[in-house]
């Protein structure tokens, strides 16, 4: 009785969350990375592209205001991915004619607009290729362009191949189809889910060993990512492995202090468990406002590795860079797992996390345990911190954003088992990007988050959790 | 740098509207952690729906304000029971993580382009109070010479203040009464209150919604107060301000919200002058942009000296409060 009443209300709850989901808006946003040249996963909210078969082809980036005046722009490109040159697009206000322009080698095109307002762009039919036509009746004009000040606002043309309307006669060679989209969005989720769980496994491995929620872990991230960009720009101008590492080792630095002035004393006065998670959200407060009076509140990026081409991998499309840290990330991970399963501190760790008295009677060192635990989850999350940094920007909120998901991974792998952590983070990572095929890219996190609403409902121990009582 | 005006700010905020907004909200948070041992950190929340379902009635249906603030408990109320059933089963930690989470998720809801409709989105909605404020009987400042308050914060003060005093009121009956016993029996064992033949579920879930209403509450009285509301008011870091409110009064304390709200709008406020002044004379190199960074740092690090050094707050009982998860 009581079970059916908890999925109803599992029911009602999902139902209030996922209707206005589906629409809105806004999320817990990490906005997709912006490397140029890789195919734009994230435009999710024009719910045409996700049509399989069809080459739903032109793309619009929202521009960058270079100039104050505002424009109408876009790219056109034929179901085959090719850039379409020469075509005339003209725009217009009420009727009347505001100008027209012609798309380059590249399918570019940008009209310059008198001011703000409300505009109409369309293209010739006739000057189209051959074989190729708007994918709707009509599609040549697109109306009812709201146009901000300031604004270089995008226009999107759908455009597709004629006579592939047949589902399964799509030729290999055409367009963006849904599981191009969902290879590309696979890759995406591992990136993202490989930075969440190396993150995560420092959150979970100092749960497994003190039982503490560390709330300030996401702000260690944070304190890497910040750092990382405090050596790799002038006056220090390191190269950014250089610093990358340095962050990494005065993250481990900062959290291994922070246990040995703050959480080492509560334990030894054997302060409950609630205090010490109210002292980690206290410290979290501090370490992120001192960075934000250094930092500024402004997104940075880091000054390498910004700008890169995407490799194409036929199957899906990543950047050098993005390819790099989600490599470095497994190997992180490997090395994680090597050193739980093989070595002394490893087993140490393992043991505490099991049994901490049985573990105190055999002998370990306990204090020196959880310190190497704090250490390493330190460093873990100043590296992670700084990929983050690398594949999106640099801000000083970043953490708390990322501790949420970490949260999320963390709960869905089952609390204290660090492989658990990293399964559960690929799954976030997954989950989050997957549901930009149906849903705002800009709500991804808020997808990952009901997971682990779900997950606390279902399984509250998590994938690989022991059955243990939580509740 | 004068001393005297630090001290007329400080002052004022410790006696303000803010001040008896945040000493409600902690209330309602008292109510969760202080009598129940339920680790709320989605306070927030509470007040988001509150303040939206007051303001969202009058400016989208033109229905009046007491309508408002009704809808806007009735919203605390579904949040409090969608948010409880999954969450009051589990250990103290987990219900911490899933209402810091569902703070966030409804914030992000509220500010989406979906809701732009009804809420404004991110540009939110303003003048909706105006029925509250036609009722103002005061029509002069108070002047005591060093510290004086406008006719409309001193309306706000009379109905913020008197709201709390009675929610105090309300949560003291409440804890005395046989039904108090059981929720802090609860709170100190959850498997002797089981053994008893209580449902401790539904307990939790009773204390729950009394602690969000009151948070509604001062999230109608925070929307009406500034007539204007954005949903990015409602970040988490207003929760961790209520949680330390709670513990610098005394957790479990009827009066403890109360005592520490003054203080600590005091506290931030002095801060805040005083830095402001500070910075005005050229005297340390900051820039005033760094003020509320700054004020934020200060309150974090009062959080864990509070809790390290004396987790029972001003007013509290170390026996009373055995701060521990369950």
């Amino acid at each position: 009785m009581r079970a059916r009443v908890t999925s109803l209300f599992a029911a009602l709850l999902l139902a209030v969350m996922l209707a206005p989901g589906a629409a809105a808006v806004g999320a817990i946003s990490s906005p997709p990375a912006t490397a140029v040249g890789s195919i734009a996963v994230s435009q999710g909210d024009s719910a045409e592209t996700t049509s399989p078969a069809d080459g739903a082809e032109s793309t619009a980036e929202p521009g960058e205001s270079e100039e104050a005046a505002e424009t109408l722009r876009g790219s056109i490109r034929g179901p085959d991915r090719e850039p379409v040159p020469g075509l005339t697009i003209t725009v217009t206000q009420d009727g009347t004619e505001v100008g027209t322009g012609t798309t380059n080698d590249n399918g570019q095109w940008e009209v310059p607009l008198p001011g703000p307002g409300t505009y109409s762009a369309s293209l010739d039919p006739a000057e189209l290729p051959e074989g190729v036509a708007p994918k709707e009746e009509g599609g040549e004009e697109v109306t009812g362009v709201i146009v901000r000040p300031g604004a270089n606002q995008g226009v999107i043309f759908q455009l597709a191949a004629t006579g592939d309307g047949e589902e399964g006669s799509a030729p290999a060679a055409g367009g963006i189809t849904f599981l191009d989209r969902f290879l590309q969005l696979t890759v995406e989720g591992i990136k993202f889910g490989a930075i969440i769980a190396i993150t995560a496994v420092g959150l979970s491995l100092v749960f497994g060993t003190t039982r503490l929620i560390n709330f300030a872990h996401g702000e260690f991230v944070t304190f890497g990512a910040v750092m990382g960009y405090f050596l790799s720009v002038s006056p220090v101008n390191l190269p950014l492995i250089v610093a990358a590492v340095l962050a990494m080792l005065l993250t481990a630095l900062l959290a291994g202090v922070m246990d040995l002035t703050v959480f080492r004393p509560m334990r030894r006065k054997s302060a409950g468990m609630i205090q010490q998670f109210i002292v980690a959200i206290g410290l979290a407060l501090v370490i992120r406002h001192v960075l934000l009076v250094f930092f500024g509140s402004r997104r940075r990026g880091y000054d390498e590795y910004n700008l890169q081409t995407a490799l194409d991998f036929g199957l899906f499309r990543i950047t050098p860079r993005d390819l790099v840290v989600t490599i470095l990330a497994f190997v992180i991970m490997g090395l994680v797992a090597f050193m739980l399963q093989r070595t002394r501190i490893g087993k140490a760790m393992r043991a505490v996390n099991d049994n901490e008295d049985l573990a105190s009677a055999s002998g370990i060192n306990v204090q020196r345990v959880v310190l190497t635990v704090w250490v390493v989850g330190g460093a873990l999350a100043g590296i992670g911190g700084v990929m983050f940094g690398l594949t999106q920007t640099v801000y000083t909120n970043m953490g708390f954003q990322l501790l949420l998901l970490m949260f999320a991974a963390v709960i869905l792998g089952g609390l204290g088992n660090a492989y658990g952590a990293m399964l559960g983070a690929l799954v976030i990572g997954l989950v989050s990007q997957y549901s930009t095929l149906w849903f705002p890219s800009s709500l991804q996190n808020m997808w990952a988050l009901l997971v682990m609403i779900l997950v606390l409902l279902f399984r509250p121990q998590g994938i690989l959790g022991r059955r243990e009582r939580v509740g | 740098m004068d001393l005297l005006s630090i001290l007329s700010n400080s002052f004022r905020g410790a006696l303000g509207p803010e001040a008896a907004i945040y000493a409600l909200a902690a209330v309602g948070l008292n109510m969760h952690f202080g009598y129940t041992g339920l680790l709320n950190f989605g306070q927030v929340g509470f007040m988001l729906v509150g303040a939206y379902g007051t303001a969202v009635p009058v400016v989208a249906w033109g229905l009046p304000l007491w309508v408002g603030i009704l809808i806007g408990i009735a919203c605390a109320i579904v949040l409090a029971l969608l948010l409880g059933v999954p969450t009051l089963r589990l250990r103290g930690d987990y219900l911490a993580i899933a209402t810091i989470a569902a703070a966030e998720v409804l914030r992000y809801i509220y500010r989406s382009e979906w809701a732009e409709p009804l809420t404004g989105g991110v540009f939110g909605i303003t003048q909706f109070a105006n029925d509250f404020y036609d009722l103002n009987p005061y029509s002069s400042r108070l002047d005591l010479g060093w510290l004086s308050f406008s006719p409309t914060a001193l309306w706000v003060m009379t109905v913020g203040w008197g709201a709390t005093f009675l929610a105090c009121g309300l949560v003291a009956l409440l804890i005395h009464s046989p039904w108090g016993r059981v929720l802090r029996s609860v709170r100190e064992d959850e498997q002797a209150a089981r053994s008893l033949g209580k449902n401790i579920f539904s307990y939790k879930m009773q204390s729950l919604i009394i602690g969000g209403v009151l948070g509604a509450l001062a999230g109608s009285l925070m929307a009406i107060n500034t007539q204007a509301l954005t949903p990015d008011v409602f970040m988490p870091i207003l929760t961790f301000y209520l949680w330390t409110i709670m513990i610098l009064g005394g957790a479990s304390r009827i009066m403890g919200p109360v005592v520490g709200a003054i203080v600590f709008w005091f506290l931030l406020t002095f801060l805040d002058s005083f830095l402001r002044q500070i910075i005005g004379d050229g005297l340390i190199g900051l820039e005033s942009s760094d003020v509320g960074a700054i004020r934020f740092a200060a309150v974090g690090l009062g959080l864990m000296l509070l809790m390290m050094f004396r987790p029972a707050g001003l007013l509290g009982n170390q026996k009373e409060l055995r701060l521990d998860v369950r």
